[in-house]
Parts: C-alpha cells; structure tokens; sequence
C-alpha cells in the first residue's frame, strides 16, 4: 500500500501518460481506418488495392518491430519528433488496420437491398452513405470497436519500453528506490484495469443506447 | 466484384470514371513511394557501407541465430499455450462450481492484463532468465484467449449432438472426446492459427527484455559505428521476413477456414476469431457478417 501512498504522483502521471497515449492513438486510428475502409469499399481499383495492401502488412507486423522502425527509424530521415509523438503514430497505424476491418466488416453487414431501397427512393451517395448505411454499420460495429481500443491501451505498455511516460515504465524509479517490486506490479495491473475497464464501460454504454439486434 | 449496399453495379460510363479515378489513385500511390525512395537516397540509405556487413558471414548468422531463437521461443510459447487453453477451457467447462469460478477468474485476470506487464513482472519480480519470462508471459496470456476459443468451439456444436449422446448412455468424458471435441476442433481451427499469430508476432517482446530474438540481432548490428549504423538496411531486411512469416501463418488459418467452410463435417459449429478481452459480463461480441 506505501509503494501506492508515496509515490502517487509517479503513479498519476503514470497513468495521464498511458491515457493520453490510448486518446491520442485512439483518434488517429479510429481517423485512418474509416479512410482505409473506405478505400477498401471504393470501386476505385488502385485505392481497394492500397487500402487491403496497409490492412495486410500492418495486421501481421509485430508492434515492436513497428515501434522500432518509427521511433530508431524515423529519425533518420531528419523526422525528429518527440517520443510520445512517435508512439502516438506507431500505435494509432498499428490500431487502423483493425478498425478498418472492423468497420469494412459493419458495412459489409447493411443489407444490399437497404442501398438500393434509399437509391430508388431518390437519394443521392451521400445520403444513402449518411443516413441509410453508416447509422446501421455504426451499431454493428460498437463492441467489435471496443476490444479493439481495449487492444489499443493494452498495447501502449510497448511505448513505456521506447522512453515514453506511462503506466509499466513507473516501475523502473520504484524499482531502484527499493520499494516492493510486486506491490509496485499490483498498482500497475490496477491502474492498467481502470483504464481497460473505462472503455469498456463505454462502450457497453454505447452499445446499450445505439446497439440494435438483427 | 461483390455488390454492397453503397452503390449499384457500375455502368460503362461509370467504370470509365473509376478507371480514371483509378489511374488518378495508383500515379498518387506511385508518387508517395517515389518521394520515399528518393529520400531513402538523399539520406544515404543505399551506400555500399551501410549494406556491405549483410555480406559477411558473422553477421548472416547472427540474424539466422536471432530468427532461430524467435522460432524457438513461438515454438515453446504455442505448445504451452495449447496445453494451458486446454486445462483452463475444461475447468471453464466442469461442472464443479469452484473449479469455473477459479478458471474464470483466471482467464478473465490474464486477458485483461496487457502481455507486456506479465513478461516484465515475471522478468523483472521474479527475476527469471529472459527466455523463460517471455515463453511464460505469452503462454499466460494465449493460453487464456485459447480456453476461451476452445469453450466457444466447445459451445457452438449444435446440442442436439450432445444430447443424443448423453441419450445413447455416452459417460461425460465421452461425450466430450467423442462427439463434441472432434466436431468442434475442426470448426475451431482457424481461430487457433489466427491466435497463434498474435503469439508469434508478440514474441518480439522478447526485444524489450533483452531476449537475444530477431529484432535483438537486428539492433546489434544496426548500432555499429563501423558499419556506419545500417539502421535502416537492417530494418527493409528484418521487417519482409517478420511479416512473412505471420503472413504465412495468416494465410494458413484463411486456407483452413475456406476448406472447412465446404466440409460437411464441420455444419454444426461455428467459432469466432478471438478477440481482445471486453471484460464486463454484459458485453458481448457482435456476430461477424
């Protein structure tokens, strides 16, 4: 408990790191996988083409290598960012690749005839898109959305390894002060679960207030 | 091309738009990768120097030696992560309320947890050897995404097959070895793989704690000043062979899935990809369309 009481303020910005990460990462994923499902739902055939080509490489690229090759990487081109910056980039590609699924998959789920209903009504693309298609793919895809984020702040213990401020690196201080190194876990699997269990909450909040059954 | 609800099928005045748009898209595309390329150039990526240490033979087996240690570690973590899925996903099953409590608990504790805090506690807490720590850490958290998918796989064989087992005077045990698990491992295989990608690609955790895995020999190299630090020559070699192979294993589980989906034998189950944990009892994962 003392490991807690003494250093909460080592803890907190544990934490605010960690949640910054998850935020910050959250909306460049969630921003770049719609743009990669809709290129993936496009009857363009070189943009299909390069959104499944980032879907495949960034869902079988192991996070660490990705974090090597942008944080030690970059660098090298003369990109000198912060390191939170960096995380944030390396993370929020990473995560697209699902989201893009995920949301291609909710589009894929909206009935053809639901299209062609709204298109013989008159509607134009954008409204069929805007009013008919994504408030049904949106509902479907609220939990799927969710573990993925889950998934998302799980991974931001990876940047705590790369020099970023957040939760897993507090244990490194802590550890040469000498406080009790499985107390100094405990706290950190806590504050590990007030994050996961946050948005988790969330988005059974969503689901109940959004989410329709089929 | 499938049809979706966005659009109708293209007319040909349409498709000579797309194509444009199309050829607009890929000279783009082209572009991007250009500029890449040339800055590649610019920042003397390319120079003998910084490529010539891939040539010897100290360095070639050094990289063979990291992958071997990648594979080893996938190798152990993947057959522990089996047992474990096994053992948990039976207690999850058994009928005697404390053994489900406690096999939930467990699963529901370890998914939750990011791998990585698991690894570093048990490196650091438990001061175990790095290959160990990381086998562990990754066998804890698959193993506990695997009883899930092996209950789910359990779970989706039609009841009736268990029951008419049951009815035909089948003990408990049989039932399980004898109807449900062989109708259900098939149906569940392609779950499997997909999970034991994640194992596979996770192993590169093993960089974090000074595990001597890939990426570990890869930075060795990349990190000497007489080479000129081939930073990004290590990564354009590291990274295709670390992509192809969870590909490989990717595109294993889609074969498997796409076979089985014309096996008669496996109708009567259906299992999910795995998912990340969601942790509260109330929230559950949307049919996949």
């Amino acid at each position: 408990m003392n490991v807690l009481l003494d250093n909460l303020s080592l803890y907190g910005e544990g934490l605010l790191g960690t949640v910054e990460l998850t935020v910050y990462a959250s909306l460049l994923a969630l921003a770049l996988g719609f743009l990669m499902a809709a290129f993936r739902v496009a009857p363009v055939g070189s943009l299909r083409g390069f959104g499944t080509a980032w879907v495949t490489v960034l869902r079988n690229t192991p996070l660490t290598l990705l974090f090597f090759a942008v944080v030690l990487g970059l660098p090298r081109f003369g990109v000198v960012l912060p390191f939170q910056l960096f995380a944030v980039l390396a993370l929020g590609c990473y995560t697209s690749a699902f989201i893009c699924e995920a949301l291609r998959s909710g589009i894929n789920t909206v009935p053809v005839g639901q299209g062609e209903a709204a298109r013989s009504l008159g509607m134009t693309f954008p409204q069929t898109l805007g009013e008919i298609v994504l408030p049904q793919a949106f509902r479907s895809v609220i939990p799927t959305i969710g573990s993925t984020l889950i998934a998302l702040a799980k991974n931001s213990a990876i940047a705590g390894a790369f020099s970023v401020t957040e939760l897993l690196g507090v244990y490194k201080p802590l550890n040469e002060l000498g406080y009790s190194i499985v107390w100094t876990f405990v706290w950190i699997a806590v504050g590990y679960l007030i994050v996961t269990l946050t948005i988790s909450a969330l988005f059974t909040l969503l689901e109940k207030r959004f989410g329709v059954a089929r | 091309m499938t049809t979706t609800a966005l659009y109708d099928i293209p007319g040909p005045r349409t498709r000579a738009r797309h194509r444009l748009y199309g050829l607009i898209g890929a000279v783009a595309i082209c572009a991007v990768i250009a500029w890449v390329v040339s800055l590649l150039f610019a920042t003397g990526q390319f120079t003998a120097a910084k490529w010539a240490p891939f040539t010897y033979k100290g360095i070639q087996e050094l990289l063979l030696r990291g992958l071997g240690n990648t594979l080893r570690a996938f190798g152990f973590a993947a057959v522990l992560s089996l047992a474990l899925g096994g053992v948990l996903a039976v207690g999850r099953l058994s009928v005697h309320r404390p053994v489900r409590w406690v096999s939930t608990l467990v699963v529901e504790f370890f998914r939750a947890m990011p791998v990585l805090v698991m690894i570093f506690f048990i490196y650091v807490a438990l001061k175990v050897a790095p290959l160990p720590a990381l086998v562990a850490g990754l066998t804890l958290y698959n193993g506990s995404v695997l009883a899930e998918v092996f209950r789910s796989g359990i779970n989706s064989v039609e009841r009736g097959q268990g029951e008419a087992a049951y009815a035909l005077g089948m003990l408990k045990t049989q039932v399980m070895t004898h109807v449900l698990v062989p109708q259900a491992v098939r149906a569940m295989l392609p779950a499997v793989i997909s999970q034991l990608v994640v194992a596979l690609k996770d192993t590169s955790l093993g960089f974090l704690i000074t595990y001597e895995e890939f990426l570990h020999a890869g930075k060795l190299i990349a990190s000497n000043l007489d080479y000129d630090l081939p930073f990004i020559p290590v990564v354009m070699i590291i990274s295709p062979i670390y992509i192809g192979l969870c590909m490989l294993l990717s595109w294993l589980a889609n074969w498997v899935a796409k076979r089985q989906r014309r096996n008669p034998k496996v109708e009567t189950a259906e299992v999910a990809p795995p998912e990340p944990g969601t942790l509260l009892p109330g929230m559950q994962q949307a049919p996949h369309g």
